[in-house]
């Protein structure tokens, strides 16, 4: 289990670096996709199936196959990806890559203080803990986030509704 | 072995599906290669090989031959955790039916990045219609599928298989295995869904620029993917591998229990063909419409009411 966490965490860094890098943003997000997959595969190693599962489903087949929807109508051609490397010049990633440096190594200090836990004898979580826990203990917490999709529906529907004015010629009611 | 087999099955249904389909159009079909013309796959897997197997200069290369692996590779791990007879399984996952759901989310991409890579106008339509549509049918078929986890208690198939000994699940869970199985036919896009290939509008869809084995490869996923929605309609809501075991000893039991779910897959697979030669072709805007305004409100409701009535049975 210990290997296998490794690898994944090894492709989740490597990947993100490489989202970060990409200047075509295809290859970019199929790069994240890839970071998510291996974070999932961290989360079953440390017992969480159902967290490592959700992960897949939700965003690695939802959220992101919307991403790349959204940029497969774009278009986005070669403009962009010359865009993209113009971005990479010294002057405009210096900055932030100094700051979160500061934040790696504030990390780094934290890991080598605190205690370091194996991952393998971490115990399995069941989806019917985690239902449980969900609905006794963080009832309130699902309670506030159905009313925050739902109030997210609503607005999408507002939003989404055509003016009865502005109808489209030819349509037949 | 289990993955040869799969793959046989999966090649053969296209003869299977080829002969049925001129049985119900009054025609012979493919009946000169071999016995029923069974060798006429292999015919046709030889001469895909020895096609040129052409990249277009104008396509996205790496992605482009990406895609097509997906769609397989996906439908083939989803095989990993079926249960073919009690204890006849690659991995026993506690959430199997969970992990099914996950790939057939990432299958997605392979219809996307197929449609997009190809840098073609019909391509990339075909590709925009498959997105929208396995994003928002994939919703009803998880929700559809909740009906059955709330009355087995279990996010494990083969614990479902067991929860169905007093009643297959056909009967109380008769609307979640209507919306399950359209719901099913959308995510394979096959007829009448298969509207990221219609061939009347797009050519060939997301297809259009494969040629040789990758187009192969998108013509067997197809068939693995029919085959794996069947088999976990069999699973799901027939009693997968329940049926009499003509008082057998323990040893041959499961031979015969894996081919009481063979029966039934296969029986499924048959509905599908049936499906394909009876049924014309949606708009566009109406799948999108039948989806949002009648399988979503209709899932949910069956949900609601399994809920309830799982909880007034307690």
């Amino acid at each position: 289990m210990n290997t296998a966490f490794y690898i994944a965490s090894a492709v989740a860094v490597f990947a993100t670096a490489k989202v970060v890098t990409h200047t075509n943003p295809v290859h970019a997000l199929l790069y994240f996709i890839v970071s998510l997959l291996a974070v999932a595969l961290i989360f079953f190693c440390l017992g969480a199936q159902l967290a490592a599962l959700f992960e897949v489903i939700i965003y690695a087949g939802a959220i992101m196959v919307l991403f790349v929807f959204m940029i497969m109508m774009l278009n986005l051609g070669t403009d962009t990806a010359l865009r993209e490397a113009q971005l990479f010049s010294p002057g405009i990633w210096i900055g932030p890559s100094v700051l979160s440096g500061l934040l790696l190594f504030e990390l780094a200090v934290l890991f080598i203080q605190g205690e370091p836990q194996s991952a393998s004898n971490a115990a399995m979580v069941s989806p019917k803990d985690v239902a449980l826990s969900l609905f006794n203990t963080y009832f309130l917490g699902v309670e506030l986030a159905s009313m925050l999709l739902l109030a997210a529906l609503v607005g999408g529907f507002h939003l989404g509704k055509r003016d009865q004015a502005e109808e489209l010629p030819g349509e037949v009611k | 072995m289990a993955l040869g087999g799969i793959l046989t099955v999966a090649a053969n249904l296209i003869w299977l599906e080829r002969r049925l389909l001129a049985l119900w159009q009054d025609r012979y079909g493919p009946n000169r290669v071999g016995p029923f013309g069974l060798f006429q796959t292999i015919a046709d897997a030889i001469k895909m090989f020895l096609k040129e197997d052409w990249i277009p200069p104008f396509a996205d290369k790496a992605v482009f031959v990406l895609a097509p692996c997906i769609i397989n590779a996906t439908a083939l791990l989803s095989f990993a955790v079926i249960p073919f007879a009690p204890g006849v399984q690659v991995m026993d996952l506690g959430a199997g039916l969970l992990f099914l759901l996950a790939m057939s989310s990432l299958g997605v991409y392979s219809v996307t990045l197929a449609g997009w890579a190809s840098n073609n106008k019909y391509a990339l339509l075909g590709g925009l219609r498959a997105s929208a549509q396995m994003l928002s049918y994939e919703v009803y078929m998880s929700l559809s599928l909740m009906g059955v986890v709330l009355m087995a208690g279990s996010l494990n198939l083969s614990e479902i298989v067991k929860a169905q000994e007093g009643m297959w699940f056909c009967i109380p869970q008769c609307v979640g295995m209507a919306l399950f199985f359209i719901a099913g036919i959308a995510e394979t896009h096959r007829l009448p869904f298969d509207l990221p290939e219609a061939e009347a509008e797009l050519v060939a869809g997301f297809h259009s620029e494969y040629s040789s084995m990758k187009f192969g490869m998108f013509f067997i996923g197809e068939y693995i993917g029919i085959t794996l929605i069947s088999a976990l309609t069999a699973l799901l809501y027939f009693g997968g591998w329940s049926g009499p075991l003509f008082g057998l000893s323990e040893n041959l039991a499961p031979f015969v229990q894996f081919g009481w779910f063979a029966l039934k897959t296969f029986i499924l697979i048959g509905f599908f063909i049936l499906l394909r030669a009876s049924m014309p072709r949606p708009r566009y805007d109406q799948l999108i419409e039948f989806g949002w305004k009648a399988m979503l409100p209709l899932s949910l409701l069956n949900l609601l009411v399994t809920g309830a009535v799982v909880l007034a049975l307690e």
